[in-house]
């Protein structure tokens, strides 16, 4: 497929006949090929030659909100482990550094037996830990560095190497030239057909350090509070990156208990977008891929976070400047009623041309910085629409949450000016153009729609939606979710000099 | 066809597959199929305005950068955040023609923006706006960039924010770590060291902003980057009517920021005790991008810490798991010296045993200099990854325009991959002897004091850094 048939593609997006829109997916229809191997792993090709090179986003369906208390955090470390290679990737001796690892497993069980005892001996844990190191070290000895996953892939220019665990899923992705696919084929099956926890506790604690970066944060501790106040039931209350006590007691086997429940191969989507043949690309997917055995997927999450009833308050303090956040409980974004959220967002919050800037930070200059978002802290499941505001110096989080509160008002009993409703969708149009401009941004977007939806058309469908809200929409939704009792407020504020004294 | 047949079909086109591989050493690499950079025309307005024009008709988008030697490096030493709040008001303010609030509509109604980023070299002006926007928006620019009205009313909005970040100053570690070395680095008297104060926000005026935009810009100050769903030859002419009568500016030479060329080595320390970690960073100065050594320096880097099989993250990280953010270089920058730096956060009860092993990856560097395997891996990664660096034309417009605006070689890009090739092991280990030089570190922790592993006199003389906020003029108690 050519540049100019994605122009088409494009130039349909933007005619305002619906039907022009319906030919803009059917452009991308004709350069998207979904191939589903027999074990159950979706794959979804997307050829755009204009360059040789290709971006590939594979998505796991799991993430924070599969984990339970004692594991919080679970999710994220495997992501952390599927940079540590395999039985053919990283060894120097697979066979006696298998030995060597069961080994270090068996140590650190022990250790954290008597360590989390409630009659621990400290005597005992030292002794056990010694063993534990000493244990690691001999492992660490079969380690080839030189042949490593992360080496593998500097040495052969893949860009934009990571990979991101929210609450709804996991994501790994990089960009590689148009002639090494097969590298890529070998990498990502080998890493899915038998992951290897090679320097497990090493790693867990860097991921510790990595929830320490983000208590440094006084938005991100905020942030904390918030999910945490805001649910109750459902597991989107439990940070991402999990409990510190968790952080330091899951182990390697609890991680390859959790791969093998969620990382079946038909939890599985891999989307590429690049210079690719399908019919080249197929036989490599089949024969690499294609080696994972099938295996019952997991089950679905059954917690279902129960209707609010009660306005929630959490207030923290810090030796910084004030932070406001409120959110209100909403269905998930599956729901058809997500369009209408976005919509309040965008004449919520976005632009110099925003309600909330034109009010707060413009005229009234109580804030320096206004946002909203809806799907936090995830999508999937029925999450919440949040605003936050920066108080400008010397001004409260109460002055600030008057005005919002007065512009939620205003949405509730007014309807929004057609300038508004136009610029929303205009806006979100152009975003999706944008959004879909570069081949990994293409294929993130495509695989998370495949995982949400079941479909990635849903990303181009999207706009159908768009076009059919209405200000009468707008009301009815702004009335129904911004209600006291489906309310949570949290706020950041400067601990004062007196208040310091007092928690020491 | 139905999407059943066609599935169908590009199974039976495909030929026999090959077994896999069961080595990554074992795949065979097709040749990569050819690709030019695609090459952006230039053009010298007779005003002296450089123009760099590319098209791109893959999306029906346009995107601007217009660069202006108008940066913060020439703000004065007690006006410090002039060109940064001028460059916020000359977008905010509106012009002649159109006042904020209606410039905010247009460009948003439209899906557009035109914005402005102040660095110590540069005013950056972007502006993207769809491609049925674009003569309009373009005009809406030349406005914005000639006869800015720098309304008082949106001074006073930008103050207010940039007064309020001043009060946030202390809230994030990381932010304290960056600034507070920059200023060891480059010195209390460089525009590359200086941070905004209440201070020297409120002393500035309107009349200062006015004259900051009068004296600086002007076409011959001025590139242009065009790239897009546009016909050069068009664009061309637009241009011209927009910004061809543009008077040039007066030919008087403004003074260059200048910086110190060596820091006092040392322990620095500012205590911040609300947070978990210490931020740690240790360096000196580092060199400038036209260096004979910055290929050398490109391969150095990558196995020093710019890459995942950096040595850095696979010792400090991987192997001892002290930090989960660890890397460092020798940075260059185009037009002043970069800093040579090496960083991490760690809990604090790793503080000490996280600098001896950041300064014993510092002196590996020449002390175990980088293997052959490390320099094989360094440079193949970079030149098979340049790819990524001009597979679109909007990347190339964005590096090009960057070295037309610092006056380097305008095939400054194509030159980089031979430049990576030509690097000899003698080379990267010369280049880590001259610009990484642990005896002459700077080290700054920003953290708090209790609970560190030890104390950080261990290290050298400890210099503390006061980081309070002076009060604002005229308050009490912070209002």
């Amino acid at each position: 497929m050519s540049r100019q048939a994605v122009a088409r593609a494009a130039l349909a997006l933007f005619a305002l006949a619906l039907p022009a829109l319906s030919q803009d997916l059917k452009s991308f229809e004709e350069r998207t090929t979904v191939h589903k191997l027999a074990n159950g792993w979706t794959f979804i090709l997307v050829e755009r030659p204009a360059a040789p090179v290709f971006s590939f986003c594979t998505v796991a369906d799991v993430g924070s909100a599969q984990e339970v208390p004692g594991i919080t955090g679970l999710a994220h470390m495997f992501e952390h482990m599927a940079f540590k290679g395999g039985p053919k990737i990283g060894t120097k001796n697979w066979d006696a550094e298998k030995k060597a690892l069961d080994a270090v497993e068996k140590a650190y069980t022990a250790y954290q037996a008597e360590r989390l005892s409630p009659k621990s001996d400290p005597k005992k844990v030292e002794t056990l830990l010694a063993e534990l190191r000493a244990r690691q070290q001999e492992a660490s000895s079969f380690i080839d560095d030189t042949g490593g996953f992360d080496n593998i892939l500097a040495r052969e220019g893949a860009t934009g190497i990571n990979a991101t665990t929210g609450t709804d899923d996991t994501r790994y992705f990089y960009s590689l030239a148009s002639n090494k696919l097969e590298l890529f084929a070998f990498l990502e099956s080998e890493r899915f057909l038998h992951p290897v926890f090679r320097e497990f506790y090493q790693e867990r604690d860097v991921v510790q350090e990595e929830r320490r970066m983000g208590e440094n944060s006084p938005f991100g501790r905020l942030l904390d509070q918030f999910q945490i106040t805001a649910f109750e039931a459902h597991p989107y209350k439990q940070p991402v990156v999990g409990y510190m006590s968790d952080l330091q007691s899951f182990t390697a086997s609890d991680a390859q208990k959790f791969f093998d429940t969620y990382y079946a191969p038909s939890n599985l989507i891999t989307v590429i977008v690049g210079d690719i043949k399908p019919a080249a690309v197929i036989p490599v997917l089949e024969k690499y891929f294609g080696r994972i055995p099938a295996r019952p997927g997991p089950q679905p999450l059954r917690t279902v976070e129960p209707p609010q009833d009660a306005e929630k308050v959490v207030v923290v303090e810090a030796a910084a400047q004030p932070i406001y956040l409120e959110g209100y409980h909403k269905p998930a974004n599956t729901h058809p009623d997500q369009a209408i959220y976005d919509a309040i967002d965008d004449i919520f919050s976005r632009g110099r041309t925003s309600r909330l800037y034109r009010t707060l930070v413009r005229d009234k200059k109580l804030a320096i910085q206004v946002g909203s978002f809806s799907g936090y802290p995830g999508a999937k499941y029925p999450n919440l629409w949040a605003i936050f505001a920066m108080p400008a110096f010397g001004v409260t989080n109460e002055q600030v949450q008057e005005v919002i509160r007065a512009e939620i008002a205003r949405l509730q009993n007014e309807d929004v000016t057609d300038e508004e409703l136009a610029k929303f969708k205009t806006r979100t149009k152009a975003d999706l153009l944008r959004a879909i401009r570069d081949n990994q941004a293409l294929a993130n977007q495509f695989a998370e729609h495949q995982l949400l939806y079941g479909d990635w058309r849903e990303l181009f469908r999207y706009l159908d939606r768009i076009d059919k809200v209405t200000k009468a929409d707008i009301r009815r939704v702004a009335g129904e979710t911004f209600r006291k009792n489906n309310r949570t407020v949290a706020m950041s504020n400067t601990r004062t000099a007196a208040a310091k004294e007092s928690t020491r | 066809m139905s999407r059943f047949l066609r599935h169908l079909l590009l199974l039976l086109v495909a030929l026999p597959a090959a077994s896999q591989v069961d080595r990554v050493q074992d795949i065979k690499y097709p040749p990569l199929a050819s690709f030019n950079i695609p090459q952006p025309q230039r053009i010298e307005l007779e005003n002296g305005l450089v123009l760099l024009l590319l098209e791109d008709h893959e999306l029906p988008l346009v995107e601007a950068t217009v660069l202006v030697r108008a940066g913060s490096g020439y703000d004065p030493a007690d006006k410090i955040g002039l060109a940064d709040l001028a460059g916020r008001v000359l977008r905010t303010g509106g012009t002649e023609k159109m006042s904020g609030d209606q410039l905010d509509d247009w460009l948003e109604g439209r899906a557009a923006a035109i914005e402005v980023g102040v660095t110590e070299d540069a005013a950056r002006v972007t502006m993207n706006s769809l491609k049925k926007d674009f003569p309009d928006a373009l005009r809406i620019l030349a406005d914005v960039l000639r006869r800015p009205a720098f309304d008082a009313k949106k001074l006073e909005v930008e103050r207010n924010r940039a007064v309020s970040n001043v009060s946030r100053q202390n809230d994030e570690l990381l932010e304290i770590l960056f600034r507070e070395f920059q200023e060891i680095v480059y010195g209390p008297d460089s525009p590359y060291g200086w941070t905004e104060t209440y201070a020297t926000l409120g002393a500035v005026t309107r009349e200062d902003a006015l004259d900051w935009h009068r004296r600086l810009f002007h076409p011959d100050r001025t590139v242009v980057g065009l790239v897009g769903d546009f016909s050069s030859s068009e664009a061309e002419r637009w241009v011209r009517e927009a910004l061809g009568d543009w008077p040039r500016g007066p030919q008087t030479k403004l003074a260059a920021p200048a910086w110190r060329e060596r820091l006092t080595p040392g322990i620095y320390y500012a205590e911040k005790g609300d947070v978990p970690q210490s931020g740690i960073i240790m360096g000196h100065l580092g060199v400038r991008r036209d260096h004979p050594d910055y290929y050398a320096l490109e391969v150095m880097n990558q196995v020093l810490g710019t890459s995942t099989f950096s040595r850095l993250f696979s010792n400090v990280r991987t192997k001892k798991g002290l930090a989960y953010a660890v890397g460092g270089q020798v940075g260059t920058a185009w037009d002043h010296p970069g800093m040579a730096m090496i960083f991490t956060s760690t809990k604090v009860e790793t503080t000490g045993a996280s600098i001896d092993a950041l300064l014993e990856e510092a002196r590996n560097l020449t002390a175990v200099p980088p293997t052959e395997h490390e320099i094989d891996t360094a440079k193949r990664g970079l030149l098979d990854s340049f790819i990524f660096r001009v597979d679109a034309p909007r990347k190339v417009l964005g590096q090009q325009i960057q070295a037309e605006f610092h006056g380097y070689p305008r095939d400054w890009l194509s030159r980089y991959r031979a430049g990576i090739e030509s690097v000899t092991p003698a080379q990267v280990r010369d280049a880590a002897a001259r610009h990484l030089r642990p005896g002459e570190f700077a080290i700054l922790v920003v953290g708090p004091t209790q609970g560190q592993d030890k104390p950080l006199a261990t290290f050298g003389t400890v210099t503390p850094i006061d980081i309070t906020l002076p009060q604002p003029p005229g308050s009490k108690n912070g209002r």
